[in-house]
């Protein structure tokens, strides 16, 4: 059970030194019982006391990080089972799957797919993270496919899937430096995996036949002084999967158990198979419920574009809404005749606004101007959206230089704005657009027309 | 210390909705659980698929969904019937594109004749979509409702500003179900079943759409809206949110760059189909997996695997 403010506070000097930087020891406990401060930032509690908070006071789910350099990841550390009651905090991970099963020309298959699928959506890299690796009982090929992927310029990090700790020690020689995870430890093996794994502190895996089993190893684990883990959820059914995904994240939380306060494993590879629908079903039920790290079995853009999407948005903190980059983006090859539509920086609207005028394929200018990330009416209501906002950012966004078209359409609820731009940009000719982005083709289609005749006119 | 399964138990319960007529009529809710939580309760029914078919040819459809129905697609009668007898969804949804106002603007006549001839031949239970324009949707249920009597068809969608007219002129004039649309926000969606309610609807006639897109789109406002819907449900037995939900998956996933860029333009992304079927599918499962009741899909493909995700998981 979590402490309160006040039993920490017994346990400080009650000096108020603000060493920590709070006024008070009594405020800092506070700080402290909300989570919000790490108990050793005051420097003079005695170990006894520390030993007895820090237990106490661990976050009920541990964050476990794996990976090195640019593919480090942070996994668990979450607080909350639905997203509104705070936010999630580290968004799952997803594998693709090897094995020495496999021939040469599916490895080599596999490693090009994870190549291929690598983008930016929303200033965020989407890409799969994980190469986990399955030892099926041939130990030399096993080792080969290890080295085989490492060799591969593939931006990964490895999860070594074995139960042998013989063959994980000849794995792991490869692998040593990349700090990978271990998946394979069992009641039966636990004592020698722990023992491989422990002075480097690599994340390592649990499995059992069912959640008594799994508890069970996990307190043995612990026994050993060891935390650094994930659990696997692998179950006999897509049933039994979901149930023990569930349960574990549920226990860590809502029952507040830290013997399951761990990330989850969850392979969606021996559930799907080859079939890329049902994998993209499946991935998607364990990003929404529980899963850390979600194993594929292949990766193609029509699994990526989804799944990627749906992670990026459920990870995103309700507090703090999605933003794109305030700038002037072209859309359908916008050129020096295309006209300039603004709207705000939004995520949720850039993204419909700009799939509206896609849709149109008629070319034009996006001008998204600092609105501090809200719809447009909000913007508008907060004074983050103004006469003054628009007309500066298109003097300054060097939008004038871009286009020669000087036509300028506003979002239809701002209308009111209108006759401000025009006082700012006397060379502007101000539009106002239509009310809801799904009208935008056809407006945009007629706009375009006009134009088209305008400029024979001329 | 052994192991113990974390046990929620629940206030509230969903409450059951009953469309259609005769042995293939379905019913949603009836669940005090979330979605596929057998350890903590009633699971309740199991959610429902339907397929999407309009009162006009498909125009903007994907080109192997034109082939598989290239001698139907002008009948809306025979592409029921074809759905029915081939695609075998839970229900169909006619969706009447045609009557939109930025679309051909049919009359609500011509429509309702064209809902009744497929009520008619259809035994699968329909589910009637509008246009989106609140006013054209109106003027547009008036008529159809009457026609489709005694078919207890669902329509989507009452919304804020036009739910006295639909409300009056579906549920109570002719006893169909209807659909309260809210824009993805709590209070909203209880408003509308409040004011639906003290019209006098009955709240087993109501089934609610709170909020519709694909995952990547703001995906993330409908999943906590649904949350604490059901939340609210289950933890405070708050019954004027105790409808069941239906989501119509294919009219928002279809539209998103991702299932409609060509495969000119994105040759990495390969076929448009898959990402299509595959945008179609993550949306469906993922509305479902938080708490929608009935889903529509468009693809038949989608349609196969999502019936393999609830058997499997229900």
């Amino acid at each position: 059970m979590a402490l309160k403010g006040l039993d920490i506070f017994k346990l400080t000097p009650k000096k108020n030194c603000k060493d920590c930087g709070f006024p008070t020891c009594l405020a800092f406990s506070m700080k402290v019982a909300a989570g919000a401060v790490e108990i050793s930032k005051c420097p003079h509690m005695s170990d006894e006391a520390l030993a007895k908070l820090e237990e106490a006071t661990a976050p009920l789910m541990r964050t476990v990080k794996f990976g090195k350099g640019d593919n480090e990841y942070s996994l668990g550390g979450e607080t909350v089972l639905f997203r509104h009651e705070k936010t999630y905090v580290n968004r799952n991970r997803f594998a693709v799957m090897f094995t020495d099963a496999m021939t040469d020309e599916e490895i080599d298959k596999k490693i090009n797919n994870i190549k291929k699928v690598n983008y930016v959506r929303i200033g965020e890299e989407m890409k799969v993270e994980i190469a986990a690796i399955k030892y099926e009982g041939d130990k030399d090929k096993y080792l080969n496919l290890v080295k085989k992927i490492k060799e591969s310029d593939l931006e990964v990090t490895y999860m070594l899937v074995c139960e042998k700790p013989d063959i994980v020690k000849e794995a792991l020689e490869l692998l040593k430096d990349e700090n990978p995870i271990i998946y394979g430890a069992n009641k039966e093996n636990y004592e020698e995996m722990v023992g491989l794994v422990k002075d480097n502190k690599f994340p390592l895996g649990l499995k059992a036949d069912n959640l008594e089993g799994l508890y069970e190893l996990v307190e043995k684990v612990q026994e050993l002084n060891y935390k650094e883990l994930l659990l696997g959820t692998e179950g006999e059914s897509i049933k039994d999967t979901f149930t023990k995904t569930v349960q574990i994240r549920r226990t860590a939380l809502k029952e507040e158990d830290r013997k399951f306060g761990y990330p989850s494993v969850v392979f969606v590879n021996e559930l799907a198979g080859e079939d890329k629908f049902m994998t993209t079903a499946l991935a998607s039920l364990f990003t929404l419920r529980y899963g850390s790290i979600i194993v594929l079995n292949d990766i193609d853009y029509s699994i990526a574009l989804p799944l990627f999407a749906l992670r990026q948005n459920i990870f995103t903190d309700p507090q703090r809404p999605m933003t794109v980059e305030p700038d002037v983006y072209a859309v359908n090859d916008a050129d020096e005749n295309s006209p300039v539509l603004v709207t705000v920086d939004f995520a949720l609207t850039y993204f419909i606004v700009s799939g509206e005028v896609e849709r149109s394929k008629v070319p034009a200018w996006l001008a998204i101007p600092d609105a501090g990330g809200y719809s447009v009416l909000t913007a508008w209501a907060a004074g983050k959206l103004s006469g003054s906002t628009i007309a500066n950012f298109i003097k300054e966004s060097g939008v004038e230089e871009k286009t020669k078209c000087r036509k300028l359409i506003i979002p239809g609820k701002v209308a009111v704005l209108k006759g401000e731009i025009e006082d700012n940009l006397p060379d502007w000719e101000i539009i106002v657009g239509p009310d809801e982005a799904m009208h935008l083709p056809k407006f945009l289609k007629e706009l375009n027309e006009s134009i088209r005749a305008e400029a024979q006119g001329a | 210390m052994a192991f113990k399964m974390s046990v929620q138990k629940s206030k509230g319960k969903v409450q059951e909705v009953e469309i259609g007529k005769g042995e293939k009529a379905i019913k949603i809710g009836g669940e005090n659980v979330i979605p596929f939580y057998d350890f903590d309760g009633d699971i309740g029914n199991s959610p429902k698929l339907g397929i999407e078919i309009l009162d006009v040819y498909p125009e903007d459809w994907v080109d192997s969904l034109k082939e598989l129905y290239k001698d139907v697609a002008d009948n809306p009668v025979e592409w029921a019937k074809f759905v029915e007898k081939e695609i075998k969804p839970d229900f169909i949804c006619l969706r009447f594109k045609g009557a939109d106002p930025n679309e051909l603007d049919k009359s609500p006549e011509e429509c309702a004749e064209v809902a009744k001839a497929v009520a008619e031949a259809i035994s699968l239970p329909l589910v009637i979509a509008g246009t989106n324009n609140h006013e054209k949707d109106a003027k547009l249920f008036e008529k159809v409702a009457p026609a489709v009597q005694g078919h207890n068809c669902l329509f989507l969608s009452a919304t804020e500003e036009n739910y006295k007219a639909v409300g009056a002129g579906v549920a109570l004039a002719y006893d169909h179900k209807l659909g309260a649309e809210s824009s993805v926000d709590i209070n909203l969606a209880k408003q509308l079943n409040v004011l639906l309610t003290q019209l006098g609807v009955k709240g087993e006639d109501i089934v609610m759409n709170v909020g519709n897109s694909a995952v990547g789109y703001g995906f993330e406002y409908l999943v906590s809206t649904v949350d604490r819907i059901r939340l609210a449900l289950f933890n405070q037995n708050d019954k004027t949110l105790q409808m069941p939900i239906i989501t119509p998956v294919s009219f928002e996933t279809w539209n998103v760059k991702e299932s409609m860029a060509d495969e000119n333009d994105v040759p990495e992304w390969g076929s448009r189909e898959d990402r299509g079927i595959s945008m179609e599918i993550s949306t469906a499962a993922s509305v479902i997996t938080v708490g929608s009741n009935a889903v529509v899909l468009r693809h038949p493909k989608s349609l196969e695997v999502m019936k393999k995700f609830v058997s499997e998981l229900h």
